[in-house]
């Protein structure tokens, strides 16, 4: 076998790769070598979706996010409603009640004060919706080729529960595995405006602040172990995350998962995997077994949770690995990626 | 999905392999060339549906893979040029060459540009009249055609910053040099669908009878392909070496011939290299010389790159079929998809990836 | 490899040098090159590869391999396993 061995890997990674913004493995690696070793410290260690915090009496949580969607408008939302209901939603399942927001803008000089207002208007729509206000803010403008029209930054504040302690570390094998809704409109949404591609479809994104529906399901029931909204990654890398921190198997079931139509068409014709697809609307959760019927019947009362279903289990077999029964009767593995997906020919 | 989700039902496929189980009287090494054919294999889990005693072993079908370490180095440096908008399949973008990758092309400041279709590339053309478009043109047959529509569309409009850097690989004389290995162990064979849709079944008329070998041209989805590997027992216990077709709704025996006409217009034949497996004769197309003005090798002088493929190189054995994926001391540790040392664990469809992304937990596979 | 998916043929023209078609694959629609299957016409479904159609599907024969496997899947089920 040791004949057998391939020469030396390429130049080592120096620069940054768009896959490191794609909340896959190399995001996760630029983490872990980057970021971690040089901020260190108890709260930050977590990797939580939001950081809690303790200050006076209170117990905060404190998030944030930049947005730099392309293209800037598309079906069912904008930059502007995602960057709120990206925030928002962070907090939310974090089991925070989400309060304030800042909003901070990288602005390209040329860009139309038109499309911006449009933005605008459109977060304060969204933040109205989500009852949290934006309350302080930034703008920056850089030159003309420098920015891609807008990147918008927000930052939200929330107060976290009493008696809840979520975390991607607490999953326990025979929990239950809970998804909201149907998987990867938000993504092929956007994927299906973008030049180039010319698919013509009726998917909207999915974009929504989750705060009501997270309301709703604590209701219902506080053995909730995590919470995450499946973003960029799409449900594989949060169950992964999952898995990796838990130090726990996660078993899923294909017939479970239900993915729209037209998602589908799309996801075949360019070779994708709806697992890996963005959504902006949906959340991932983990719950005890004897309360995940109540927290599903709560959601499927909610707008947002309609389709809500439990799709899978936690395992203590293969610590760390998710994997998937699919709808033929096998069982395969649902990895990481490392990058994007890409449309394929092959 | 119409044609598609009939292809799925979990209870076809059972049956189907209860039929094999119920045929099968000894164990047999079949072969599928297809790297989407590896691809549902692995991600429908088919071997655990099949007799241990059928071995499948993957061949080399995957154009993304193979394509020579040369023309990866040239279409680096053609992404590279400043005023170039290259476009290329997003397969080809995380291959590495001898030194980089396309991405790392772009991140450096390269306009390189994913198409979903080689007629993007050449609409591209058509509105960036003053900036060269250089479209990657790599493929089997199922892709040469579309690639070869790109250039005499461009030829047509006369659209003269347009040109494609071809590579294109050809099965039937690939699949001659693997079956006359003297280390081949492969009895039947998955022929290439899709290939075959372009094609037709009849190029494996040859094959069939000079190794007197069963061949099956299968589909994609896993009730063909469970469907070609019961066609492939059956003719193995009847002792048949005939060429049989499973892909019935695409594939007729002399395959689409306005796609054949047009590759003949604009491509020929030449001798073809294989990264991991060295040059085969007559097993590539090359752009004709009347068309050279849409040839990029022509037009940006880049004929002259060569590159040494490693010697050592596991690719090889893995892409005859010889060895797996997991026979590599590297697989899963110094190779992986974000770092990878080959194309086959780049692509999508290459087996190491498709090992990697399915199978690498399975026993026998490395931890 | 060959990622070729079928999808159903909703209108298709002639432009320019090229016939081409709108064709729908679940809920999604794109745009098709039809020159290297001139003849599909509306309601036909086609194989589609990078924005090309490679054949067009033979519904007749699709049916008939889907109806011979159910039958041998009957035959093995009254068989008994």
């Amino acid at each position: 076998m040791s004949l057998f061995v391939c020469p030396v890997p390429l130049a080592t990674r120096d620069t940054i790769l768009l896959g490191h913004g794609s909340g896959g493995k190399l995001s996760a690696e630029l983490l872990r070598d980057v970021f971690l070793p040089a901020f260190a410290n108890p709260v930050l260690d977590r990797l939580e979706d939001q950081a809690s915090i303790a200050v006076g009496g209170a117990r905060l949580a404190f998030t944030t996010d930049s947005f730099v969607v392309k293209p800037l408008f598309f079906r069912g939302g904008d930059i502007g409603s995602l960057a709120v209901h990206g925030t928002v939603n962070d907090l939310a399942v974090g089991g925070a009640r989400p309060l304030y927001l800042s909003a901070a803008f990288i602005l390209e000089e040329g860009f139309p004060v038109a499309s911006l207002r449009r933005i605008v208007e459109s977060m304060r729509a969204a933040a109205r919706q989500a009852g949290v206000d934006i309350v302080t803010g930034d703008t920056k403008v850089v030159e003309h080729g420098k920015g891609d029209g807008v990147y918008i930054n927000t930052t939200g504040i929330g107060l976290l529960r009493d008696g809840l302690q979520l975390s991607a570390a607490n999953a326990r094998a025979g929990d239950a595995v809970i998804l909201s809704g149907s998987l990867g409109d938000h993504g092929i949404a956007i994927l299906s405006e973008r030049e180039g591609l010319e698919l013509e479809t009726e998917v909207r994104s999915d974009s929504a602040a989750l705060n009501t529906l997270v309301d709703a399901m604590l209701d219902a029931s506080l053995q909730i172990r995590v919470m995450r909204d499946p973003t960029r990654g799409g449900l594989a890398s949060t169950l992964n995350e999952i898995a990796g921190q838990s130090r726990v198997g996660i078993e899923i079931d294909e017939r479970a998962i239900r993915v729209n139509e037209a998602v589908r068409g799309a996801c075949e014709l360019l070779g994708f995997d709806p697992l890996y697809v963005a959504n902006e609307g949906k959340l991932a959760a983990v719950v005890a077994r004897d309360e995940a019927e109540a927290v599903v019947d709560a959601m499927r009362r909610h707008p947002l949770g309609s389709d809500a279903a439990i799709v899978g289990w936690i395992t203590n077999a293969h610590p760390g690995l998710v994997t998937m029964r699919t709808a033929f009767g096998t069982t395969r593995i649902v990895d990481m990626l490392s990058g994007d997906q890409l449309p394929r020919i092959c | 999905m119409k044609y598609i989700d009939e292809y799925r039902d979990g209870k076809l496929a059972e049956s189907i392999a209860q039929a094999i189980r119920g045929r099968l009287t000894q164990p047999r090494v079949l072969m599928e060339i297809c790297g989407g054919q590896t691809h549902t294999i692995m991600r429908y889990g088919l071997e655990d549906l099949l007799p241990p005693e059928i071995e499948l072993v993957h061949g080399p079908g995957c154009p993304v893979c193979v394509a020579p370490l040369e023309v990866i180095d040239q279409a680096l440096a053609i992404a590279a040029q400043p005023e170039v908008i290259f476009v290329s399949y997003g397969d080809m973008l995380r291959v590495p060459g001898s030194r980089t990758d396309l991405f790392r092309v772009k991140a450096a400041g390269g306009d390189v540009r994913i198409a979903y279709s080689p007629m993007d590339a050449v609409r591209l053309a058509r509105e960036n009249p003053s900036r060269p478009v250089v479209f990657f043109g790599i493929g089997f047959e199922t892709t040469a055609p579309a690639n070869a529509m790109a250039v005499w569309q461009a030829s047509r409009e006369g659209l003269r910053n347009f040109s494609m850097l071809a590579a294109h690989v050809l099965v039937p004389p690939a699949m001659r040099a693997i079956l006359a290995s003297p280390a081949c162990r492969v009895e039947g064979l998955i022929a290439p669908g899709h290939v075959c849709t372009v094609m037709g079944s009849r190029e494996y008329e040859d094959l069939a009878r000079d190794f007197h070998l069963p061949i099956v041209i299968g589909g994609f989805e896993p009730v063909d392909l469970l469907e070609a590997i019961r066609l492939l027992v059956d003719q193995l216990e009847d002792g048949r070496a005939q060429v049989e077709n499973q892909y019935v709704r695409a594939v007729t025996r002399t395959g689409n011939l306005a796609a054949q006409r047009i590759m003949e217009q604009v491509f020929e034949v030449c001798d073809q290299k294989w990264r991991g497996i060295g040059e085969i004769p007559a097993s590539g197309y090359r752009i004709r010389a009347e068309f050279a003005r849409y040839d990029a090798q022509r037009v940006f002088g880049t004929g002259q790159i060569t590159a040494d493929e490693p010697k050592e190189c596991i690719s090889a054995l893995v892409l005859q079929g010889l060895k797996k994926p997991s026979d590599c001391a590297v697989f899963g540790a110094r190779c992986t998809p974000e770092f990878p040392l080959g194309a086959p664990m780049v692509s999508s469809e290459g087996v190491c990836a498709a090992y990697y992304a399915y199978r690498r937990h399975a026993p026998g596979g490395p931890q | 490899m060959c990622l070729a998916v079928p999808g159903k043929v909703l209108e298709s023209q002639d432009i320019g040098f090229n016939r081409i078609a709108k064709v729908q694959f679940g809920g999604v629609t794109r745009k098709v090159y039809l020159d290297f299957v001139p003849e599909a016409g509306v309601g036909d479904y086609v194989l589609v590869h990078v924005g090309f159609a490679i054949s067009k599907i033979d519904e007749a024969e699709a049916q008939r391999t889907l109806a011979l496997l159910e039958e041998m899947g009957a035959i093995l089920d009254e068989g008994g396993e």
